[in-house]
């Protein structure tokens, strides 16, 4: 597009400092994960791979690092079907309280952590303790996916909306049971939001802390050994080491991703592409 | 069975809703329920058991209390400057990359501010604690020039929030300005209008449902924070800090019940003028 | 209109739900026996169904404990200072620690009952036993209680009526600590942090929990006399003002509150603090930081301070491992090197021979009760003042909001 050069210099400078602001923190991050010293002062007095060493050899984060995971993971998947399924009859029906379903479903996300945090606490005690399901994995992967649904459910009904549902009716008069329609029709054509969604969901997932204090039983999360750690005068290094780790492992989804839906429209962004 | 969905609408409606509709309707919103139910509920001090004893009295001290509304308005004002600050610092990054960059670099780009993302939270606010701490990198790097940065406190915590929620500002933007077809601005520069007249009249008013989409992170995700304000806020509380210290430590859940309303009568009606400005079909 | 159906609708089933819930609601409460009036005396009464164990028996595998920082250490902070893996090698029960930082979060977390025992101060531990949280604790089962100092057992704030709730862990002061080299000359009273004009504005720092009040009060005791502050736990309408006062006054000098210790050795090593108070370990770890010199003392106007024990959760799942803990704890080895790392006095009178540094006790006064009667141990305020002045004072609830009001 057109620009004066004012302009361009204008958005130059502007994307540069905004992308200098996000990562000298992160750049600071990664110095002190060598720090020679345990505490974080300026200017740093020396490197050592110390820490690294004694990151690697530590279990809880290990035992934590999986279990981020494995809640992650959970959380995406549950995510995925329940906003899924919300958002096919949020964008191919017609009923009454269609427009609600948009505000139920942010509410989890828009809502002080503490709060949903809470409340989510109290139901676990109250619901399934007596059941005997006690705070734990499950319990840490419902909460998480309450608040995830909703950025799996604006893609997906964001691309329902742009398809239409006339290739899904053309299919069912060929005679496609309701299965082969979703499996061959629908699905191919939401893959780039379902995985724009998943990626977004398991980031939320993987760093949250808030609601996990209060929905986490004595395992901990990766954010919660951290919180943990943090307080703990020798492991603030460790900290710094396993967020690196962590930053540098994020760097392979979110490639892909890009890589996989970068020629298809939407790209990882939702709504985004074509013009 | 798949016949039977074929020629049920509404069963097909039904199935697809029971899942997630259930457990927001009956678990999510039955749970908030229970808990504000709680905040007219009075809190026995001595063996910190709840007494039944429906009064308004929580939310009497909350609103007779000098300090709950400077909390609240400090909450409120800081989740709003964040917002405005993002809103700024998101637009040059996020129309460069809608609209100049090549697609190589836009990929690159949305890389780029995504990676943050995956940091943890914590860490980056310890980070932010160490540049802003007396000795620090950024005290170090203005001392020369006779400056210094803020302490901790209110600017600290404006500082570190609007830091944090940045990506949840850029990428919604992005999407927004995407949209907007080019051949629109070059008619609008092939008419006589500057670049920022354009920008006035032409680009924020269709990317104002993406703005206030990403609004909705900005400010529901500082509004309920209570961790960055005990590591850069100097004692200085958000609501998130008195609701904390009242059910996670004193354990006076009524109270924190009776306080936490406040923020989530605040967010709806965010979220109402939101979805009355188009946001919902922008995120 | 139709939405406006749905909502109503949703709202109805909500409500129906949450009157439902609130119906089936907690039966917690009925547990608490006789525990809220306290017409008659300054004690607590516990719920009556709590018995103490009766015989020891095998080591469950592991045991979750929530104490202060710095009181269970697995050598993980410094290879040197451990006194946990030898009791896990010793029993097989794995130690599981969550650290408080204040004994409200203490309270807080024990009552979630996944927790098999807590380092209560006597901040705490009146509200666990009040609330059934803690059961009584059989001192027979408890080889080294016998060599616990006499002066430690059957106190108001860790026994009822003669039984034991807990064992005795240790006791210290809070004291003042001072960077050196910012801080002239060494100050020897809490004025320095109190002081309205005081050349170390936005520099100072303190504990960032209710139970401050009490310092306040225990510089108002020295300070202004008329106010009568005898207790400073117990403080009528006029005295808690002045104390609410007087806080609010020093929130503008104050840098930073701290409650997690390692924010206090941070603020001092990075020169966002300079003088405040503290617990000795902190003043340890900073002097092994090496990066900037701090002194403490304990000022000449008494201080607050803590005095704790060890209490096994009334549900506890490992109540076998806790016993064990609670022998291990106070075992006169353990107890030296928990003491010394921490800096205070052990429970254990045969802690004293087995310090590294040889007058720690002394240092500590550890057989010194004299010294102890000026400190002020924490303890829960209650309504009850204990003295001829009535049922007038100011209860914790009333300190946790005034805590709010004042740092704002």
């Amino acid at each position: 597009m057109q620009l004066s050069r004012g302009a361009r210099i204008f958005l130059r400078v502007g994307t540069g400092l905004t992308l200098a602001f996000i990562y000298l923190p992160l750049i600071l991050i990664v110095l002190y994960a060598f720090n020679e010293r345990r505490i974080q002062t300026w200017p740093i007095p020396g490197f050592t791979l110390e820490w690294f060493e004694k990151a690697i050899d530590n279990p809880g984060a290990r035992d934590a690092l999986w279990m981020s995971l494995k809640a992650a993971t959970g959380a995406t998947l549950l995510a995925l079907l329940l906003g899924t399924l919300a958002a096919m009859a949020v964008a191919r029906y017609r009923f009454f309280g269609r427009e609600t379903i948009s505000f139920l479903v942010i509410l989890p996300i828009a809502l002080p952590g503490i709060v949903t945090g809470m409340a989510l606490n109290a139901t676990f005690r109250e619901v399934l303790e007596p059941v005997g399901i006690s705070l734990g994995l499950f319990t840490v992967i419902v909460g998480h996916a309450t608040f995830c649904i909703v950025v799996v459910y604006n893609n997906v009904v964001a691309r329902l909306r742009r398809t239409g549902g006339s290739l899904e009716e053309a299919s069912a008069d060929l005679g496609a049971h309701t299965w082969q329609t979703f499996a061959f029709v629908t699905f191919p054509a939401l893959r780039g939001a379902l995985l724009a969604g998943a990626l977004l969901a398991f980031a939320l997932s993987f760093d949250e802390v808030i609601v996990t204090t209060f929905t986490a039983g004595p395992d901990q999360t990766l954010p919660i050994w951290i919180l943990s750690n943090l307080s703990r005068p020798n492991q603030l290094p460790i900290v710094n080491v396993v967020a690196v780790f962590v930053i540098l492992l994020s760097i392979i989804p979110v490639l892909i991703a890009q890589r996989l839906t970068g020629d298809t429209e939407g790209g990882v962004v939702p709504g985004a592409g074509g013009r | 069975m798949s016949d039977a969905l074929a020629s049920r609408p509404r069963l097909r409606l039904s199935l697809l809703l029971a899942g997630p509709v259930g457990w927001l309707v009956v678990a999510y919103l039955g749970s908030l329920a229970v808990l504000f139910v709680a905040a007219f509920w009075q809190l026995d001090p001595f063996t910190a058991e709840v007494v039944k004893d429906t009064s308004f009295d929580n939310f009497r001290t909350i609103a007779e209390g000098e300090v709950y509304k400077d909390i609240v308005l400090r909450t409120v004002g800081i989740a709003a400057a964040v917002t405005v600050t993002d809103v700024i610092l998101a637009f040059p990054i996020a129309f460069y990359m809608a609209k100049v960059a090549s697609p190589r670099l836009r990929s690159l780009l949305v890389v780029a501010v995504l990676m943050p993302l995956w940091s943890s939270y914590l860490v980056k606010v310890y980070a932010w604690r160490t540049i802003l701490s007396e000795e620090g990198i950024l005290n170090w790097a203005l001392g020369p020039l006779g400056l210094s940065g803020p302490e901790y406190g209110t600017t600290a915590m404006w500082l570190v929030f609007s830091y944090l929620w940045l990506p949840f500002m850029v990428i919604p933007i992005y999407a927004g300005l995407e949209r907007i077809p080019t051949s629109l601005l070059d008619a609008s520069g092939d008419l006589g209008a500057g670049a920022g007249h354009t920008f006035r009249r032409v680009i924020l008013p269709l990317s104002l449902p993406a703005v206030v989409a990403g609004s909705i992170f900005t400010f529901s995700l500082t509004l309920g924070d209570y961790i960055t304000p005990s590591i850069v806020g100097a004692g200085k509380q958000f609501i998130g800090n008195v609701v904390y210290a009242n059910v996670g430590v004193a354990n006076n859940l009524p109270l924190a019940a009776a306080f936490a309303t406040v923020p989530v009568v605040v967010m709806i009606l965010y979220l109402l003028i939101a979805r009355r400005l188009g946001a919902f079909e922008a995120m | 209109m139709k939405q406006h159906r749905f909502m109503a609708a949703v709202l109805a089933l909500t409500a129906a739900l949450a009157l439902g819930a609130v119906g089936c609601g907690d039966d917690d409460d009925e547990e608490s026996g006789g525990g809220s009036t306290q017409e008659s005396t300054a004690q607590v009464q516990p719920p009556d169904d709590l018995k103490p164990l009766a015989s020891l028996g095998k080591g469950e595998g592991e045991v979750n404990l929530i104490a202060w920082a710095g009181y269970v250490e697995d050598g993980s902070t410094d290879p040197k200072v451990d006194w946990v893996s030898g009791f896990e090698k010793e029993t097989g029960c794995k130690v599981n620690v969550k650290t408080g930082n204040t004994s409200d979060e203490m309270v807080t977390l024990m009552r979630t009952g996944n927790y098999d025992g807590v380092s209560a101060s006597g901040d705490a531990t009146l509200r666990l036993i009040a609330g059934g949280d803690v059961a009584p604790v059989n001192t027979d089962l408890i080889e080294n209680y016998a060599d616990v100092f006499d002066s430690l057992k059957d106190k108001p704030h860790n026994s009822v009526d003669g039984q034991m709730f807990g064992v005795p862990h240790g006791r210290g002061a809070n004291l003042l600590m001072w960077n050196k080299a910012k801080v002239k000359p060494d100050p020897d009273s809490w004025s320095v942090v109190w002081d309205e004009n005081s050349p170390y504005k936005g520099k100072v720092t303190a504990y960032d929990s209710p139970i401050y009040i009490a310092d306040a009060a225990l510089y108002l005791k020295a300070t202004q006399p008329d106010l009568g502050i005898e207790n400073v736990y117990e403080l009528d309408d006029k005295q808690f003002k002045a104390a609410v006062d007087l806080l609010k006054k020093q929130r503008e000098i104050v840098g930073e509150y701290w409650s997690d210790y390692t924010k206090e050795q941070a603020a001092f090593n990075n020169g966002d603090t300079v003088v405040g108070t503290t617990w000795q370990v902190i003043a340890n770890l900073i002097e092994a930081d090496k990066k900037v010199k701090i002194g403490t003392t304990l000022p000449k106007e008494g201080s607050t301070g803590w005095s704790d024990t060890w209490m096994i959760a009334s549900k506890a799942k490992n109540p076998n491992c806790m016993y064990m803990w609670m022998n291990h704890i106070i075992s006169p080895q353990a107890n030296a090197e928990v003491a010394e790392w921490f800096g205070e006095a052990p429970a254990n009178r045969k802690s004293c021979a087995l310090t590294a540094v040889k007058d720690h006790c002394k240092t500590f006064h550890a057989e010194d009760e004299a010294y102890f009667d000026q400190v002020a141990f924490w303890t829960t305020p209650t309504k009850n003042c204990g003295d001829d002045r009535g049922a007038v004072c100011k209860d914790y609830s009333e300190w946790v909001q005034a805590w709010t009001e004042v740092k704002g």
